[in-house]
């Protein structure tokens, strides 16, 4: 070993795990040479629009399209009747239902595919589009969720109409698409009937779109002469979209080709499978030229995966001195006409269970339904685990609600109920069993750094004067997420497995190839996957490519959602590298000429134990690898895994808000946010600040401005960018970030993952500030978004005008 | 379909000739025919910023500019910007700024960001975070949260001042802050 600053030097040059490297994928975004859907421009290419329903539910009496056909550069106009005979009006979804590709017969969502029509360039095939004549008769729509199982409500699915059973059980009216409930439900309800206290809460999570900036879009290019089919594609997950695309086609794998080449975000918005894509492929094929189509802001805010729509109750059951007893929760979960929603198969509500939280609950009982109406198709996660931001945003929301209705301090009741470090690994009564966490220091630590009694005696005298025109209200939060999905044993999405992989190639120079069955959207995978191989075998990150997102040359895997690229391919890539590294282990004895159990792993070489002097570096052994292998051993330095995790991770993280709100106005201005995150060992620090940065930022525009409000008739309120909010940098407040590691104990190297963390963890944090500001005036909650509007509509219901005094009744 | 047009700009500095019909969008002869590809559309109604470019010293959004009125104009995208960098650095300030502070993810606001940071450094050599945040008002990012954005701006604005510069995420952490 040398000394600590030629230590010191080889550890940079590795720009191995715990160090902020520099992103490997900034240059050419930096430059303009990213390679995004919209960039790729082939000969002869087409280019697809879509004619939509203006109606949320009409039956279609009439389609014309020879008007659009005859217009010069229009090559074809797809309909249902077109696609019946290839049986591609419909497709399957993820969630186990059927969607149609085009509206056969009836539309039942406002902005539904109606027919496709492929033009020479953009503005003929927008053209065409409107000279497409559809005629419709309308049909009144269902657009509460709450009333979708009443008896006279309208019949959104009538081509599934008399079937009593779903994908996930029996269904109890046409509009029900299940039931699914978890827990012991005696159980909970005899811990409620024997309560000393109990607190219920209406709790809804409003509609919300995840809005990555790039849209969805596809280029299908099928090459009739070799009968190749190739689809560049904006996908979270290229290999499952080939195993769909084939399914769909009958073209075997072999002969598609799926590529994500750059994502301009995806946030969940970018997993499923859309009609776009399908008719895309469907006109490449029939026209022989590749058929490029990409969504405008409106059809992505309007058509593609929206996220949340759950109308939850919870009810929680404590001791007088603040311990829970109990958690019963039932759920009406709006999915929209179609069930597309992303969730391994047997979880219809995903992770939803993981909703007693951070906290000791003996006793909980979930029930969700999902059901129809004529909306939008969708239930992705919003940068989060599958619904994993709903079931936190109600156990925070109950937590709060209890400490108001006992008055005990809403920090100290968490403090009362958390789980014990010494407690993990900790079975939850909903049957999952968190890995590990550290939850008391955690928020210790954000308390301190914030000098909550400080706070607190600065809302107490604020409270006091009945002068102050400004409310001031401290939110907090401490989560526990589930990611990482997940193990087979438990998690599969059309039947696969949800593992991940990694493939590693060593070149004679010592420099790699290392490729996954993820797909970065932004998160640098480039980056930190090359960090984790320069640890585990030694190889500089520098000399390391790493590719992603071609069905043809990546190994399999499952995509990237759900924060599973860090817990599943990470560990992928880290036992890949082991096993690169045990080889090169053996090479290197030969080459010293002793036993591999006499050598040991040493940063970037291999040394002989005992004698520091002898050693080969990892580029000797590479070098080495491709001519003087020891006997029996084969030539050449490369490893594939593929990983199926035993369970999933727990990140966790303690958060605090303080805001202040306008009394008059309902103006609420973030003063201070201060979120640490536990997402176990940190593999590149900037990065994560990066990614906590992003989803807080998204959290804020969930819990303050976003929403997709429907009138009466089923029509979206507002699917542009003047509608729908998106921060900008004016409003979105300044971050504080922290950290502390509580490894994961079966993760490879520990990691639990971390960008959906603070999307998770921000929208209660907010919501609970929110609400204190008016706790004094006995406020116990509201609902989402806490826009301005929304905040003085509740000053308005308090009195809270001008010329009263607002003071503390 | 009207009769198309000649439309003769600068692009980058180095002359483009395009023929388009008088409805054509600027970011589509800018991406389609001049093959620049750095200028993004996110929304095609002014809202996002992506398509951001400099236009005779002005940040204008191509995607709600006609091909047409770029007539005689100085066109600058993304694409140009390193050419612009002080003493022959490979990439212009904005750009070293925006890696040294890690202001993007996805990439895909990034040169629209760059092309309004650099209209308002060339305005403002000196700007204040909220003068900062309030020119990136018309540009929206979905990863970042900004607040790398506005430190990359101030990085690059140091840089151009001559004043010396440092990244906030230096590659090793601390002595003090690694593990045993």
């Amino acid at each position: 070993m040398g000394t600590m600053q030629a230590d010191q030097e080889r550890l940079a040059a590795l720009e191995g795990m715990g160090c902020s490297r520099k992103r490997r994928e900034d240059p050419r975004f930096l430059q303009g040479k990213g390679n995004y859907v919209d960039d790729i421009h082939l000969p002869g290419m087409l280019f697809g629009a879509m004619v939509r329903s203006p109606y949320a539910h009409a039956r279609i009496t009439r389609i014309d399209t020879s008007r659009a056909l005859a217009l010069p550069g229009v090559r074809a106009v797809l309909t249902a009747e077109d696609l019946k005979p290839l049986k591609l009006h419909w497709m399957p979804t993820l969630a186990g239902d059927v969607q149609a590709v085009l509206a056969d017969g009836k539309v039942s969502f406002q902005n539904q595919e109606v027919a496709y029509v492929v033009a020479d360039d953009r503005y003929i095939a927008a053209d065409g589009a409107e000279l497409v004549e559809v005629e419709y008769e309308e049909l009144p729509a269902l657009v509460d969720p709450l009333r979708a199982l009443e008896a006279d409500a309208p019949v959104v699915r009538t081509d599934i109409e008399g079937k009593l059973t779903g994908a996930h059980g029996a269904r109890s009216h046409p509009n029900h698409i299940f039931r699914w409930d978890i827990g012991d439900k005696d159980k909970t309800d005899r811990a409620f009937d024997g309560a000393d206290v109990t607190v219920v809460q209406d709790i809804v999570y409003p509609r919300v779109h995840p809005c990555p900036l790039e849209t969805c879009g596809c280029v299908a290019s099928y090459d009739k002469v070799r009968g190749d089919l190739t689809v560049w594609i904006t996908s979270q997950a290229p290999h499952v979209v080939r195993t769909v695309v084939g399914l769909l086609s009958s073209i075997p794998e072999s002969k598609i080709r799926i590529v994500s080449p750059d994502i301009g975000g995806g946030f969940g918005n970018k997993v499923g499978v859309y009609p776009g894509y399908v008719t895309s492929i469907v006109a490449s094929i029939v026209l022989g030229r590749p058929v490029k189509w990409i969504e405008s802001r409106s059809e992505n805010l309007s058509t593609t995966a929206f996220a949340r729509d759950y109308y939850m109750r919870g009810e929680l059951a404590a001791t007088p001195d603040g311990l829970v007893k109990a958690l019963r929760v039932h759920v009406t979960a709006d999915h929209g006409a179609f069930d597309a929603c992303a969730d391994p198969t047997k979880w219809p509500a995903g992770m939803f269970h993981v909703c007693t939280g951070s906290y000791q609950i003996p006793n909980a009982y979930v029930a969700v339904d999902g059901v129809y109406t004529n909306k939008f198709p969708g239930g992705v996660a919003y940068r989060c685990s599958f619904r994993v931001t709903e079931a936190v945003y109600l156990i925070e929301r109950m937590m709060d609600v209890l400490a108001l209705r006992l008055g005990i301090d809403k920090t100290e009741l968490r403090l009362r109920n958390f789980i014990r470090k010494e407690q993990f690994p900790y079975t939850s009564p909903l049957g999952l069993e968190y890995d590990s966490g550290d939850y008391e220091p955690a928020l210790r630590k954000v308390l301190a750094a914030v000098d909550y009694p400080a706070l607190l005696a600065e809302q107490k005298a604020r409270r006091a004067n009945a002068d102050e025109e400004w409310l001031m209200g401290i939110g907090v939060c401490t989560f526990t997420e589930i990611v990482g999905a997940g193990p087979s044993k438990m998690c599969d999405i059309l039947g696969i497995g949800m593992f991940d992989s990694c493939e590693i190639r060593v070149h004679p120079d010592g420099s790699a190839i290392a490729r996954m069955g993820t797909i970065t959207q932004g998160q640098g995978h480039q980056t930190t996957y090359a960090q984790i191989i320069a640890s585990e075998a030694g190889i500089p990150a520098s000399q390391i490519a790493v590719e992603e997102g071609d069905t043809s040359t990546a190994p399999y895997g499952l995509g990237t959602y759900g924060s599973r690229s860090t817990p599943v391919a990470g560990a992928a890539v880290a036992r890949a590298s082991r096993k690169i590294r045990e080889k090169a282990r053996r090479i290197a004895a030969h080459l010293m000429e002793v036993s591999p159990d006499d050598v040991e792993f040493d940063l970037d070489r291999f040394v002989l134990k005992g004698s520091p002097d002898q050693s080969k570096t990892v580029k000797e052994v590479a070098w080495a690898a491709y001519n003087n292998v020891p006997p029996g051993e084969e030539m050449g330095l490369e490893a594939v895994d593929y990983y199926d995790p035993p369970n999933f991770t727990f990140p966790f993280g303690a958060y605090l808000c303080v805001v202040d709100v306008n009394r008059y106005t309902g103006e609420s201005k973030v003063r201070r946010f201060y979120a640490l995150d536990d997402c176990g060992t940190r593999i590149n620090p900037m990065i994560i600040e990066g990614q906590v940065h992003g989803g807080l930022t998204e959290g804020f525009a969930v819990a303050m401005g976003q929403q997709m409000p429907y009138d009466e008739s089923g029509n979206l309120l507002g699917a542009t960018l003047l509608d729908y909010f998106v921060p900008t940098a004016v409003e979105t407040p300044h971050w504080e970030t922290d950290y502390t590691v509580t490894p994961s104990p079966h993760h490879p190297i520990g990691a639990k993952g971390v960008a959906e963390s603070p999307h998770v963890g921000s929208i209660p944090c907010f919501t609970s500030a929110v609400v204190d500001a008016f706790a004094h005036l006995g406020v116990t909650h509201m609902t989402m978004p806490h826009t301005s509007f929304h905040v003085w509509q509740q000053c308005q219901a308090l009195g809270l005008t001008r010329g009263t005094t607002g003071a503390t009744p | 379909m009207t009769a198309k047009v000649l439309v003769s700009f600068h692009l980058n500095g180095t002359p483009a000739d395009v023929v388009v019909e008088p409805r054509e969008l600027l970011i589509h002869t800018l991406r389609e025919k001049c093959q620049h590809t750095g200028p993004h559309i996110g929304c095609e109604t002014s809202h996002c910023g992506a398509c951001t470019v400099d236009m005779n010293g002005m940040s204008v959004k191509s995607c709600t500019v006609l091909t047409v009125q770029a007539e005689g104009a100085q066109v600058l995208t993304v694409e140009g910007l390193a050419a612009l960098a002080q003493d022959g650095a490979a990439l212009h300030a904005l750009q070293e700024g925006f890696a040294q502070e890690h202001a993007l993810q996805c990439g895909f606001c990034t040169p629209g960001m760059l092309m309004r940071g650099y209209r308002l450094l060339q305005e403002n050599p000196d700007p204040s975070e909220a003068e900062i945040r309030y020119w990136l008002a018309g540009n929206l990012c979905r990863c970042t949260g900004y607040q790398n954005i506005v430190k990359a701006v101030q990085y690059a604005a140091r840089k151009l001042r001559g004043e010396a510069v440092e990244t906030s995420h230096p590659l090793l952490p601390a002595a003090a802050e690694q593990p045993a």
